[in-house]
């Protein structure tokens, strides 16, 4: 499938997702935010060669996946998608620490495969840990949230027509993309002086486009600000499970659950 | 080229993130001060097109692979920096939400290195020198290639040298500046290709488009000012980089990655500015940081995997949430200290 | 009711690049009259729409909305009196959901929170779209997008509508509804449209346009009826007009409008926009 049409799904299938109802999605989207920063935050503040501590992170992502009826199947794909970069840079590490650090019954494990794993274990965490950001909440209401958290204002419309005319872009340019895979035939991409000509047409219109916009705007009052109306209240529920919701991570963060279980079942301290 | 979260600390990114988070304000209370009100929607259609731009692939000559845009020049030349910055930020931080490229803590290092050394470095001093107010093809073209690369080299930049502070991915500085650095500077040399073919077709067709960013430009009057806090940042930022590159290899870059054996590397997070803040971790915590190293090595084969596949005790992760704590105070301090820099300048 | 006239005097404009788009149109369309403006693409119609709320400003003559001759100075008033639809639904729906883009005009009204809370009511379930409300504009289809885009002009309540292509790219029964919907309203309309077949449904009078000048302005039904002049202005006959008798026997059977009764539907029509 073609980039721009992937893309054209992942949007409309999150999208989706944000817009069903479960208690998660009816948290409010500043609690939702902010969970979500102290989650990432714990995760990537573990040592560099932890990997058994942070394995309860991923329990606490698939109950809330769970109970927000997120599809752990499309995580999965978007982890591997997206994770050649993370991969790249920590594949030296096995290659660059050959220390011994740990044994694993006869088998001698370096620091350098321990941070390996780590590094991809951090990646998976903090990577889900977003996409079930918007899947449970929306882009709208994470805007919304970020502002009442003190983005700017103007950061925030910014955003918002952004997501707004993204669909609309997309279309376009799938469009332009089938009009020219069908004329094409076999060549793959199109060499730079074509493309620059189908983006130097497609920003000309955009730009015929914001002008259009702001005509529109004008026609209804547009006096250099857009006043973006609040919907989301927080309520005394919401404080009480961002409390727990803290109190949990930092649970999981000071103590390693695993370690603490392992011992208690084996006696071994 | 997108930073991930995986492999920054708590310190890098959220200092990133403040660095960042005050640039946006920054930009947002400079645009609101002198509004050209037609720039609103057009940042965001603009935003919106680079974004569907971005995804369209075209042929990079001379190779067989191909390349996307990445839209940082020609949003500056559109827009003018504050409302490019902005514009970046927002395409960025979509795909970080949908697309999962990067983070939510890496959000303000991908932001920073692909906005604010496009945006504040390369076309206020270099896009727009060579430009000037009287556009050619020819100014257009060596301005924006020019420009392009020298944006992406700093971001690239950026993107090793806060992998490298952070010490989860041993690739150590020299070696990952020997990967990175070319590959950018072929990426910037098409991207600047690119830009400037696409430039050139507007300005031919319109050329009042280009007017209005420039008009613009007038009078917003770019201050020096900000330029000056861009550069005491990245100044910062590379002074730490090279500090750290100075002490981890004195004898000269190591170009070979495969030449660089295991047992140097570990002893490159002792050095350097991640030193500094791995001591700063130690002291402060109640058990030495890397202790598990200590009683891993005690434990013997003999015990039953179960028991010795947690890598951590519970001692460790202890002085580990001190430290992290710490590490994430130190970040805000750091944080606080740049925008008290940018505030008296 | 002089009070809601548009009066377009001598108007010209040339664009910048040395295109002169119109040439001296002059024109008065009286409160509740209901108006087209056709003519072939590139005749000058957007222009001339560009001018009614203010967006290009008179180079030469004079255009009057209601008591004010339209200046930089008034041209806040003028779009309060004018509401302008556009022709692209994406353009005029730049908010997050359709509340929010209803809700914009009133709220840049500095109305109160549950003023602009009726206001948006209201005008969506004049256009019966309220329970759009919550759904983010990319997601409507095509007739959605304008009758919500409709709704947003609604909300900010003007004696005048302008409208750039309605019907443009609708589905025949969104077409309709969007019809049904327009002629049930008591505001001044001008419709600039290639669609003769809802001129006829909605306009009792037209005005053609041909290379930036008017060349007929008349009741609608007349003009129409001049092959010779449509022809000129790259039209064509509407097909209830064209004397074929499958089409005007079997057309809109749910309609009470057939062709051998034209006469008597444009007086009504006439008579509902002067009573109310």
């Amino acid at each position: 499938m073609a980039k721009i049409e992937s893309a054209f799904f992942d949007l409309s299938y999150l999208e989706n997702l944000a817009s069903q109802s479960s208690s998660v999605h009816r948290l409010d989207p500043r609690i939702k935010v902010l969970l979500s920063a102290a989650f990432v935050v714990c995760v990537v503040s573990f040592d560099k060669y932890v990997i058994s501590a942070m394995l309860p992170f991923g329990l606490f992502l698939l109950v809330v996946a769970g109970i927000a009826n997120i599809p752990i199947d499309f995580i999965i794909k978007k982890l591997i998608v997206v994770s050649p970069f993370a991969i790249m840079v920590g594949i030296f590490n096995p290659l660059l620490d050959q220390q011994i650090i740990m044994h694993l019954g006869s088998v001698n494990i370096s620091g350098g495969f321990v941070s390996f794993f780590s590094i991809l274990l951090r990646f998976s965490l903090t990577v889900s840990a977003m996409l079930i950001l918007i899947a449970t909440t929306g882009f709208n209401s994470v805007c919304m949230a970020m502002v009442k958290l003190g983005m700017p204002k103007i950061f925030a419309v910014q955003l918002l027509m952004l997501y707004r005319y993204i669909f609309v872009f997309i279309d376009e340019g799938m469009r332009m993309f089938q009009a020219r895979t069908l004329r094409s035939f076999k060549k793959r991409s199109m060499g730079v002086k074509t493309f620059s000509y189908i983006i130097g047409q497609m920003l000309l219109r955009t730009i015929d486009r914001a002008q259009r916009i702001h005509l529109a705007m004008l026609c209804r009052g547009f006096d250099g600000t857009i006043r973006i109306r609040q919907t989301i209240k927080i309520t005394a529920k919401d404080v009480v499970f961002l409390i727990i919701g803290l109190l949990i991570l930092l649970f999981m963060r000071k103590y390693n659950i695993p370690l603490l279980l392992g011992t208690v079942f084996t006696g071994i301290s | 080229m997108h930073m991930a979260d995986a492999l920054l600390s708590p310190a890098v990114g959220g200092t990133m993130w403040v660095a960042t988070a005050s640039t946006i304000a920054f930009c947002a209370k400079k645009i609101q001060m002198n509004l050209d009100d037609r720039k609103i929607p057009l940042m965001g259609v603009l935003g919106a097109f680079i974004f569907a731009a971005q995804m369209i692939n075209f042929t990079i000559p001379a190779t067989g692979s191909s390349g996307h845009l990445g839209g940082g020049m020609i949003l500056a030349i559109l827009l003018g920096p504050y409302a490019a910055f902005l514009t970046i930020a927002s395409v960025l931080t979509v795909q970080a939400l949908f697309f999962a490229d990067g983070g939510l803590l890496a959000l303000g290092c991908n932001i920073f290195n692909l906005g604010v050394f496009p945006c504040f470095i390369a076309y206020p001093l270099i896009y727009k020198p060579i430009v000037g107010n009287n556009p050619t093809p020819m100014k257009i073209g060596i301005g924006a290639t020019l420009a392009g690369i020298v944006g992406l080299q700093l971001g690239a930049l950026g993107v090793v040298v806060e992998t490298v502070l952070s010490g989860i991915s041993e690739l150590p500085l020299s070696s990952f500046l020997s990967v990175m650095l070319p590959i950018h500077l072929a990426i910037g040399l098409v991207e600047g290709l690119v830009t400037t073919a696409v430039v050139t077709f507007v300005w031919k067709a319109r050329p009042e488009i280009l007017d209005i960013s420039s008009q613009a430009e007038a009078a917003g009057k770019f201050s020096i000012k900000n330029v000056l806090a861009g550069l005491g940042i990245a100044a910062v930022i590379t002074g730490g980089a090279l500090s750290w590159f100075a002490s981890s290899s004195p004898d000269g870059l190591e170009w070979s990655m495969f030449r660089v054996s295991g047992s140097e590397e570990l002893e490159t997070p002792r050095d350097g500015i991640h030193h500094v803040l791995a001591s700063l971790q130690e002291k402060t915590s109640i058990l030495p940081d890397y202790g598990f190293k200590a009683t891993e090595t005690e434990e013997t084969a003999s015990e039953k995997p179960a028991s010795s596949w947690p890598a951590v005790d519970a001692g460790t992760s202890t002085s580990g949430l001190v430290g992290g704590g710490l590490t994430l105070v130190l970040a805000a301090f750091i944080g606080m200290l740049f925008k008290r820099r940018k505030q008296e300048r | 009711m002089s009070h809601h006239i548009v009066e377009v005097q001598d108007l010209t404009h040339t664009y910048a690049d040395g295109t002169k788009a119109v040439k001296g149109i002059s024109f008065r369309i009286h409160h509740g009259e209901s108006v087209a403006v056709v003519g072939a693409n590139g005749a000058g119609k957007s222009t001339l729409l560009l001018h009614l709320n203010g967006f290009l400003t008179p180079q030469t003559g004079r255009i009057r909305i209601g008591d004010f001759y339209l200046t930089k100075d008034t041209v806040q008033e003028i779009r309060k009196t004018v509401g302008m639809i556009f022709q692209n639904p994406d353009d005029q729906l730049f908010m997050p959901t359709v509340y929010d883009d209803v809700a914009y005009g009133p709220v840049n009204l500095g109305l109160s929170p549950e003023q602009v809370d009726k206001r948006v009511q209201d005008a969506l379930i004049q256009t019966d779209a309220l329970h759009l409300s919550d759904r983010p504009p990319y997601k409507l289809s095509g007739g959605e997008k304008r009758t919500v885009a409709i709704a947003t002009v609604l909300a900010m309540n003007p004696e005048i509508l302008v409208m750039d292509e309605p019907s443009s790219n609708l589905d025949p029964k969104a077409r309709r509804t969007l019809i049904d919907l327009l002629s049930g309203f008591r505001h001044t309309k001008i419709i600039a449209t290639h669609d003769l077949d809802m001129v006829l449904d909605l306009c009792e009078r037209t005005i053609v346009i041909k290379d930036g000048k008017i060349t007929a302005d008349g009741p609608t039904l007349e003009l129409f009826q001049d092959v010779e002049l449509l022809a000129e202005s790259h039209l064509e006959k509407p097909f209830r007009l064209q004397a074929c008798p499958v089409c005007s026997g079997q057309k809109l059977p749910e309609k009470p409008v057939q062709m051998d009764d034209h006469a008597h539907t444009h007086d009504h029509d006439h008579d509902h926009h002067h009573h109310d």
